[in-house]
């Protein structure tokens, strides 16, 4: 498996998105840093960026090069090799290239202007909706049969979890203000990994003092340990449910 | 060797293959003739396990496949299009495959691909190769890890007479070793000198496996081609006959 990893890994490399990626990312953090002399107001506005870009990179260039490499995948299947070993090399080659263009991009900025516990927290969300994202397009890839299919998919999700999801969840707030709705919220974050991502950053800094009383209660909830292990296992269970899923619709996929 | 048992298929609106039944042995080489779009290629696919039955079970050496891939690796198949990996070069293919699998350099088998002088062209990247080219690239492949079945999918298809004649050489010396060997081909002249068995496949039904030297005998032509026409023109006769007859027993209702 490594192998194979190691081979999607070097087609990745050399097709240098990855790397453009990764100096967009540099500098945009560089900048910001720059610019900002309060270097949590910096984090503020590439935390802005970052829930926008990432989990949109993450997702077409994963269906990108999903269907790029189908013919790979054909071949490795006419090997002995299950299509469990394929799929996994594959999802391997390309988080692990997401995910390091991600720590090199905007974790040395970060490491350099603001090495505390927001920037530590700001580098896993930032690691954790990569890898979420990828297994998304991974599953929307598996699905979709051709390639404009499968972009279109992997952007209505985009468009759904950054833009969608928020407008909605706005919408239950607004139609039942009269109920108590505090742990209804909770649940609804934890259904949207973008949200979870900002709100468990957020709540880490200065600015969680505006939200008012739903605030005090999630930077109770969010602060506390028990909230920490939950953002971390919902993050978990939103990269493994999707990988998984793709893993059963691929293994009975005619190719 | 490779036992089918009533296999069948269907592709949405297409019912694919229908009941197939089958047994190959070591030391036979299986021509699979038939119109475009009778199920050969899947049926290739179905025992590759590229293309999963609906159902039915198909054995390898007496072992069900059932998602173990471990039985391909004695498998040598060269697919009807060849389809690789368009930034790899040929070179890097064959490494590639050969780091993969892990085969001692002592049971390779690089006589194709020394007779193809694929050596010269070791630095083309695979999307600059003609149709014919990759054809010898495929053919190369399916034969490099001495595998004790060949499953070839139009293998002369597109390959210049030179070309197509070292592959027939290459064939039959395979044949010698007893070996076993599926063909399918439109090019009957082709295996004329090759085959031992034939299947025929109409809309995906297997219409009849016979040896060569009683389908010989029962149409009494030597030239394959000519024995196959014979067979579906016989079939075509024996329609319009009973049609004939449907048509006396009308007339003979009127009157």
């Amino acid at each position: 498996m490594l192998k194979l990893s190691k081979y999607v890994l070097y087609d990745i490399v050399r097709s240098k998105i990855i790397l453009a990626y990764t100096l967009f990312l540099f500098l945009v953090s560089f900048s910001l840093f720059n610019m900002e002399e309060n270097s949590s107001k910096a984090i503020m506005s590439l935390l802005t960026i970052i829930l926008i870009v990432v989990p949109m990179i993450s997702m077409i260039f994963t269906t990108i090069h999903y269907y790029n490499s189908y013919e790979f995948i054909e071949l490795m299947l006419s090997q002995p090799m299950s299509r469990r070993k394929i799929l996994l090399s594959e999802y391997a080659g390309v988080s692990v290239s997401l995910l390091s263009s991600f720590l090199i991009g905007v974790g040395i900025p970060i490491l350099v202007y603001s090495p505390d516990a927001i920037g530590f927290s700001f580098l896993f969300t930032g690691g954790a909706l990569t890898l979420v994202f990828t297994s998304l397009a991974f599953l929307t890839s598996v699905i979709a049969r051709d390639k404009a299919r499968g972009i279109g998919f992997a952007l209505l999700l985009w468009f759904y979890f950054a833009l969608i999801y928020d407008g909605l969840i706005l919408l239950i707030l607004f139609t039942f203000s009269d109920y108590p709705l505090e742990k209804l919220t909770l649940v609804l974050t934890a259904l949207n990994p973008i949200d979870l991502g900002r709100i468990s950053i957020m709540l880490k800094m200065d600015v969680s003092a505006l939200m008012g009383y739903t605030g005090a209660l999630y930077k109770d909830f969010f602060g506390s340990g028990s909230g920490i292990l939950f953002t971390v296992g919902i993050m978990f269970l939103w990269i493994i449910l999707p990988l998984w899923g793709a893993l059963r619709i691929f293994k009975k996929k005619d190719l | 060797m490779i036992r089918i048992e009533n296999i069948n298929k269907r592709f949405k609106k297409l019912q694919a293959l229908i009941e197939i039944n089958a047994l190959f042995e070591k030391g036979q080489v299986v021509s699979l003739i038939g119109p475009n779009g009778s199920g050969k290629t899947t049926l290739i696919k179905c025992i590759l396990g590229m293309v999963k039955a609906d159902s039915g079970k198909i054995y390898f050496n007496n072992e069900l496949i059932n998602g173990d891939p471990s039985y391909r690796s004695q498998i040598g198949y060269m697919p009807q299009i060849g389809r690789y990996p368009d930034n790899m070069k040929v070179g890097q293919l064959f490494k590639m495959l050969k780091n993969i699998r892990n085969v001692p350099a002592e049971k390779l088998d690089e006589e194709l691909y020394h007779q193809f002088k694929l050596g010269e062209i070791a630095d083309k990247p695979m999307r600059t190769l003609s149709g014919g080219t990759r054809q010898k690239v495929s053919a190369a492949l399916s034969f490099l890890f001495s595998p004790e079945v060949l499953i070839l999918d139009e293998p002369t298809a597109g390959l210049d007479p030179l070309a197509s004649e070292i592959l027939k050489e290459k064939i039959i010396k395979e044949k010698m070793k007893k070996k076993l060997i599926l063909i399918t081909s439109h090019i009957l002249s082709d295996l004329d000198e090759l085959t031992t068995h034939i299947i025929y496949m109409q809309e995906g039904k297997l219409q009849f496996f016979k040896e060569i030297e009683s389908l010989r005998e029962e149409t009494g032509e030597l030239k394959l081609g000519k024995a196959i026409a014979r067979i579906m023109k016989g079939e075509k006769f024996s329609n319009e006959w009973i049609d004939k007859m449907f048509e006396i027993n009308k007339e003979g209702n009127i009157y």
